[in-house]
């Protein structure tokens, strides 16, 4: 099982953590948020890296799942597995609506289209008070139960919502390299040749989609339940835009790349969070930087640096990188 | 109810102005370097608040204007010099997350400068309303539309007749041949950016009398500008122009007559309406894949 090999180190990392560290908050509480960004992340990664496709509206698939469990649970006290159900429903209803018309799109119509979606969404969920709770959201959300066994603190947090971004990782891996795997990637590299193979590109597209907006979902509704409490500033275009960069930044068509950008991501601001006045302005030049740097993704990055330390003569030439990277850029 | 239609007209076309600036200057960059530049919007703030800022520090009013377009300006050049140029040939997607990058970086430094706090800009020429027949305006207005066709034109001529104009629409088509008639690319590309900047600050200056300006004043913006463009078909400037007016006008008619919470809304949604009917803009050409 060498192909798992990556995911038995990481989730032997994810489980010895809290053990070796169960007071400590940058594991319990931000780890538990990594974990919840590693879902949104490697979902997303799925449509982005593997389809080569783009979203900026992803937090709005985040949202409807946080939503949905948070007014089904509160408002009409529904069980809270069954409104993470419905939620994933919902979204995987609302999402293929949105696919056929927007999956047409190409490059930066596509970017707007999914921008336009996740701001719709957003205002949406502003101005129906009634039900959302407008701005100022919605709060006692009852925490997650198993069979009597209360999810209420942080370790058993970090325990529910690393059990189920393992799951994403798995099912992640299992699909690249399954046969709709395959057909993503090829996709990617010419959808035109993709179709003479007789791929169905439409609904291969429509499928990694729909299954990135399941992640969201899946997610959201944790968040909800974690947090206890909604508004809408969580769902809105700025943390699309940060879904978005963890999967770029941390290396495309690479789920532990997604990980690693989720990591570096949610890490960031806490650790920027000293300088104060100045946290906006370092996150900024940081972003800019590494894409201008390392275009290819901060973790293809490392792991291409180290493999060329450990094998120095084995390493490709810089001239058969070039070539590769010009052929990268015609596709 | 004829009277209010034309009141949101009026209105409408005015705040469609500057959203046919903002999409201008993404039309422009676009044009020039295949870049949708994210930071467009922070152009706009730049403009607005440099203005502000200098106002206070007891700068004569036309001249804090004229130095506040300066600033953008630079700001522009330093943009395209220290973040596209050194990100050559990177894909669409790490493009748009440098402009994303950029476009928070330009918000933290605005917010070490001046600030959270919400700041207001005297009108060119006073606050006494107009009655135009059916319809009420402020003096701001009638600036806006007059300054937006006038910068209108002049781009429109730049690009039709100067040579400067025609070399960066050289670039646009193709590089390699526009640098070996002897057209320098990378002060073309410089230049561009430097136009967008000043007519994204031109737009921030026009709109702030009229609407608050504040650090994070240009993120909605410059969407509106995104979709005025894309609206138009991505990259024909005029398309961008035509797509911003129609935006403003539809976005006022539906806050005025259907609903106001829904406003920013509006303009999504017409968005969204288009594309699936039109994938390539109102105005755009219909994109062939090569294969």
């Amino acid at each position: 099982m060498s192909r798992l090999k990556g995911f038995y180190v990481y989730a032997a990392a994810v489980a010895l953590l809290p053990i070796l560290f169960p007071d400590n908050y940058f594991v319990t509480v931000v780890g538990a948020t990594i974990l919840l960004n590693v879902i949104l992340a490697v979902g997303l990664n799925l449509f982005i890296g593997y389809a080569g496709q783009i979203s900026l509206g992803h937090a709005a698939f985040f949202g409807i799942g946080a939503y949905s469990s948070a007014v089904l649970t509160t408002r009409f006290e529904l069980n809270a597995w069954l409104a993470m159900l419905v939620g994933l429903g919902l979204v995987y209803v609302v999402a293929n609506l949105v696919a056929r018309p927007i999956l047409k799109l190409k490059g930066h119509y596509l970017a707007m289209a999914t921008l336009g979606f996740g701001i719709i969404v957003n205002i949406i969920l502003v101005q129906e008070s009634s039900w959302s709770g407008g701005p100022d959201g919605l709060g006692d959300i009852p925490t997650l139960s198993l069979f009597g066994f209360e999810i209420d603190t942080d370790l058993r947090w970090y325990g529910t919502i690393a059990f189920f971004s393992l799951a994403a990782i798995l099912v992640s891996l299992n699909i690249i390299d399954s046969r709709s795997g395959r057909e993503l990637r090829a996709v990617h590299g010419s959808e035109f040749a993709a179709q003479m193979m007789g791929v169905d590109t439409v609904r291969t597209r429509t499928n990694v989609f729909v299954l990135s907006a399941m992640f969201a979902s899946l997610a959201g509704s944790l968040f909800a339940h974690q947090q206890a409490f909604v508004s809408p500033e969580s769902f809105g275009f700025g943390f699309s835009i940060e879904i978005v960069t963890m999967v770029v930044l941390g290396g495309m068509a690479s789920t532990f790349g997604a990980v690693f950008g989720a990591i570096v991501l949610t890490l960031l601001p806490e650790t920027l969070v000293v300088f104060e006045d100045y946290e906006m302005l370092i996150f900024g030049g940081i972003l800019m930087g590494g894409m201008i740097f390392m275009p290819q993704g901060l973790f293809v990055f490392l792991t291409q640096k180290i493999r060329a330390l450990l094998h120095r003569r084995s390493a490709p030439s810089q001239k058969s990188q070039d070539a590769q990277k010009t052929l990268e850029c015609d596709s | 109810m004829f009277d209010q239609i034309i009141q949101f007209l009026a209105t409408g076309l005015s705040i469609g102005s500057t959203y046919a600036l903002v999409g201008l200057g993404f039309a422009i960059i676009y044009n020039a370097s295949g870049v949708v530049n994210f930071a467009q919007g922070e152009f706009v703030m730049l403009g607005a608040m440099s203005a502000v800022g200098l106002l206070g520090a007891g700068v004569p009013y036309p001249l804090a204007l004229l130095v506040a377009i300066v600033i953008v300006t630079l700001v522009g050049f330093s943009l395209n010099k220290f973040a596209i140029e050194p990100a050559r040939g990177a894909s669409v997607v790490a493009t748009i997350i440098i402009t994303i990058g950029a476009s928070i970086f330009l918000r933290g430094a605005a917010l070490l400068i001046w600030g959270k706090d919400i700041f207001s800009m005297p009108a060119f020429t006073g606050d006494e309303p107009i009655q135009i027949g059916a319809a009420t305006v402020v003096p701001q207005n009638l600036w806006i539309m007059g300054i937006t066709v006038g910068l209108v034109i002049g781009v429109r001529y730049f690009f039709d007749k100067t040579l400067i104009g025609k070399a960066i629409l050289a670039c646009s088509c193709n590089k390699t041949a526009a640098g070996l008639v002897g057209i320098n690319v990378k002060l073309m590309l410089l230049t561009s950016y430097g136009l967008s900047a000043a007519i994204g600050a031109v737009a921030g200056l026009l709109i702030a009398p009229i609407a608050f300006t504040s650090f994070d004043a240009g993120t909605m913006l410059g969407l509106k500008g995104f979709s005025a463009a894309i609206l138009g078909g991505m990259g024909s400037s005029m398309g961008a122009v035509a797509g911003g007016l129609v935006l403003g006008v539809l976005e006022s008619l539906g806050a005025g007559l259907i609903s106001s919470g829904y406003k920013d809304a509006m303009a999504f949604v017409i968005i969204l309406a288009v594309l699936f009917f039109k994938p390539s803009g109102l105005f755009g050409f219909k994109s062939v894949d090569r294969v």
